[in-house]
């Protein structure tokens, strides 16, 4: 499962100090600031993190979705040993879809509502396989036979009638598995899934993560699975970040991270989250809120919520290794306190 | 819809149910009823347009709700959970009369409360409140705080304005708002913040029972712990009853004392929080607790029960056991009877033909 850093080969992304600005009428808006992750090849990364935490804008900037007022304004992304922020957008359009997919939390917005699920997955593999060869109808109908490979594939029931269906005429989860059929449609390295169960009930939310699971495994994929509930990460995903007002504040194994967390806040999301295997434990709220973006304090983000502030906390503080593959933004370190 | 269940439920009498027995968080064992709701049905007619109603066309039954049986006892949190489209919502409304039952009864302290006239309806709606889910929608964005929370007040007409700002001030302090937000808006404020006021308008009138409709769910992770805090707090302070509707089960778990699991419209399981989710007898409850991730597991366990497919429409219900097609562990009885609901231990109750007594 959890692979050492050192039998790892080289990252198939990398992120280096990404900085994304959004300017609004207030002013700028930092929503990702020194942001620096790894995601290795076959392995799934957990991303965690409350609303405006820059989760989501971490990832859209990966996918060269930062349009105007947003601008990516320091940092590099690295992705298959090229650094794609120099990509122009027609690079970007034969990257997405093909070598990293995204699928979107809310499937229903993300879906062209008019056309046919059939029509919107044979696009992708028209524009990006490869594979396809003869005349142009030869080619439609290796991609026809592609697209309904993937509804299969996915787990929709009747998947041959249900091609010619429009996105309206299908259930959350079936639309988040067509999502995930369009995603997945040709075989990309990367899959970042932005809170693919958020909307879901549980039922159907442990159908789709296995099937990403399993689609992880047999296509040697890695995953990126964005998300704000710690179960779905534990159970799911190899490493994690945890994320707090645009910086990442925690990194590590999944295991180790929740099990002795070394963030005050990674402590107190754990300590706040009621658990089904101790129904006596009490939980405990994080006290305050998050702080505006764009009204951040000097030093840590987190210090007007915590209990272990000190003035020390009020200069810059940088992320430190406090074990093997664990990183920390806190000048207190695991045990400490 | 059928007769052997609704003979078997008459039969689950307030008087008749055991004692809770050690699994009671409070003791409110001997506490007296407050609320029973016997064979609730409520149904939607989607029979739409001037078409429909000119040729009297018979239109579709929705079957929101199929025969709902709850009792609930003072001081008791009742956790309501299911699937979205089971029906939560609609029965935690429809018990507040906010949707008219179609028929069924529900006892709210001794008074049956469906024969009850609008004029009637009112002065009991004083008792039983209601808090929501969308802190964005349910509060009116061109009234003041002081005026959202006082306003059931004023409808009452029995006190001054000085009154009621006191009333209003002594309510914002005990839900964490300030008495400086009074006279701000609903958009100054975060979703945290604004659950607070809608928390606040319901315990305005001091009810005795609330249906609390997912107030947690729309919140961060880190907020939805500091509201459900909040909400424990006042239940002992204002010595309230809630009916807890959540499709999260940690949470639900947590706060309740009695869980109910609903599935198309009924009632499937129905027992004290630890026997529930400890020795769930339903298999849909079994499937429903195994697909909760969680932070003990390591990965995702071999064991998992996988549900087949999604919530049946509600205009199309199945045959025999609602849940039959999606059960792992159905049978050819199931498919044709439909299960009666059965008592198998103290409190605990189960619909299912393979749930036997122990």
């Amino acid at each position: 499962m959890t692979t050492k850093l050192s039998e790892r080969s080289d990252p198939i992304l990398r992120v280096s100090d990404l900085q994304t600005n959004f300017a609004t009428r207030a002013g700028i808006v930092t929503a990702v600031d020194g942001v620096s992750l790894d995601v290795y090849s076959g392995e799934s990364l957990g991303v965690v993190g409350e609303s405006g935490s820059g989760k989501s804008v971490t990832f859209a900037s990966v996918m060269g979705l930062i349009k105007h007022p947003g601008k990516i304004t320091r940092g590099s992304i690295d992705f298959l040993g090229q650094n794609i922020l120099n990509f122009s957008e027609k690079q970007y359009q034969q990257m997405r879809g093909k070598d990293i997919a995204m699928t979107m939390q809310d499937a229903l917005t993300a879906l062209n509502p008019a056309f046919t699920v059939g029509d919107q997955i044979l696009e992708v593999i028209l524009v990006h396989d490869d594979d396809l060869s003869g005349s142009r109808r030869q080619k439609k109908q290796q991609a026809y036979q592609k697209a309904l490979d993937m509804m299969n594939l996915v787990g929709i029931p009747s998947a041959e009638s249900r091609m010619d269906d429009y996105p309206h005429q299908f259930s959350g989860g079936m639309r988040q598995r067509i999502m995930i059929a369009i995603a997945l449609a040709c075989k990309p390295r990367l899959l970042i899934a932005d809170e693919p169960t958020t909307a879901l009930d549980v039922t159907i939310q442990a159908q789709v993560l296995e099937l990403i699971a399993r689609i992880r495994k047999d296509l040697g994929m890695s995953v990126v699975l964005i998300t704000h509930d710690l179960g779905v990460v534990s159970e799911y995903c190899d490493h994690v970040v945890v994320m707090y007002a645009g910086q990442i504040v925690e990194s590590g194994p999944t295991a180790e991270v929740i099990k002795t967390p070394a963030h005050p806040y990674t402590r107190g999301l754990l300590s706040s989250i009621p658990s089904l295997d101790d129904l006596d434990r009490i939980i405990e709220p994080i006290p305050g809120q998050v702080p505006e973006l764009i009204n951040l304090p000097e030093g840590c983000r987190f210090y007007s919520r915590c209990s272990f502030a000190t003035d020390a906390c009020q200069k810059t503080i940088d992320m430190v290794s406090v074990a093997e593959e664990r990183q920390v933004r806190c000048i207190l370190k695991a045990g400490e306190y | 819809m059928n007769a052997p269940e609704k003979i078997a439920v008459t039969s689950v009498d307030a008087n008749n149910l055991p004692e809770k027995g050690d699994v009671a968080m409070t003791d409110e064992t001997s506490a007296p009823v407050i609320l029973t709701v016997k064979n609730l049905v409520k149904h939607y007619d989607s029979r739409k347009g001037l078409w429909g109603r000119l040729t009297g066309k018979p239109g579709n039954l929705v079957s929101a709700v199929n025969g709902a049986n709850l009792i609930i006892r003072q001081g008791e949190t009742v956790g309501l959970i299911g699937e979205s489209g089971c029906g939560k919502s609609t029965l935690g409304r429809t018990l507040l009369r906010l949707h008219e039952p179609t028929s069924g009864e529900i006892n709210f302290n001794g008074i049956d409360i469906v024969g009850l006239s609008d004029l009637e309806m009112k002065d009991m709606r004083q008792h039983m409140q209601i808090m929501f889910q969308d802190p964005y929608a349910s509060l009116n964005p061109r009234k003041t705080i002081e005026e959202i929370i006082g306003l059931p007040l004023k409808l009452r007409g029995e006190l001054t304005n000085q009154e009621i700002r006191q009333h209003v001030e002594d309510i914002a302090k005990d839900v964490g708002l300030k008495v400086e937000h009074l006279n701000r808006y609903p958009h100054q404020f975060s979703g945290g913040q604004r659950q607070r006021i809608g928390i606040a308008r319901a315990l305005i009138m001091k009810p005795k029972f609330v249906v609390c409709d997912e107030p947690v769910s729309a919140l961060d992770v880190s907020i939805q712990a500091q509201v459900t805090q909040l909400l424990l707090k006042l239940k002992q302070q204002y010595r309230l009853t809630y009916l807890f509707v959540s499709h999260d089960i940690s949470v639900i778990g947590y706060i309740s004392d009695s869980v109910a699991v609903m599935y198309l419209g009924e009632i499937v399981e129905y027992g004290p929080t630890r026997k529930i989710l400890h020795h769930p007898q339903h298999p849909y409850t079994k499937a429903l607790l195994s697909a909760v991730p969680r932070m003990s597991h390591k990965s995702a366990p071999a064991d998992r029960v996988q549900l087949k497919g999604d919530l049946p429409s509600p205009l199309n219900l199945p045959s025999g056991c609602k849940f039959h097609p999606r059960c792992p562990v159905a049978t050819e009885r199931c498919t044709a009877e439909a299960p009666v609901t059965v008592i198998i231990q103290d409190n605990h109750q189960v619909a299912c033909h393979l749930a036997s007594s122990e």
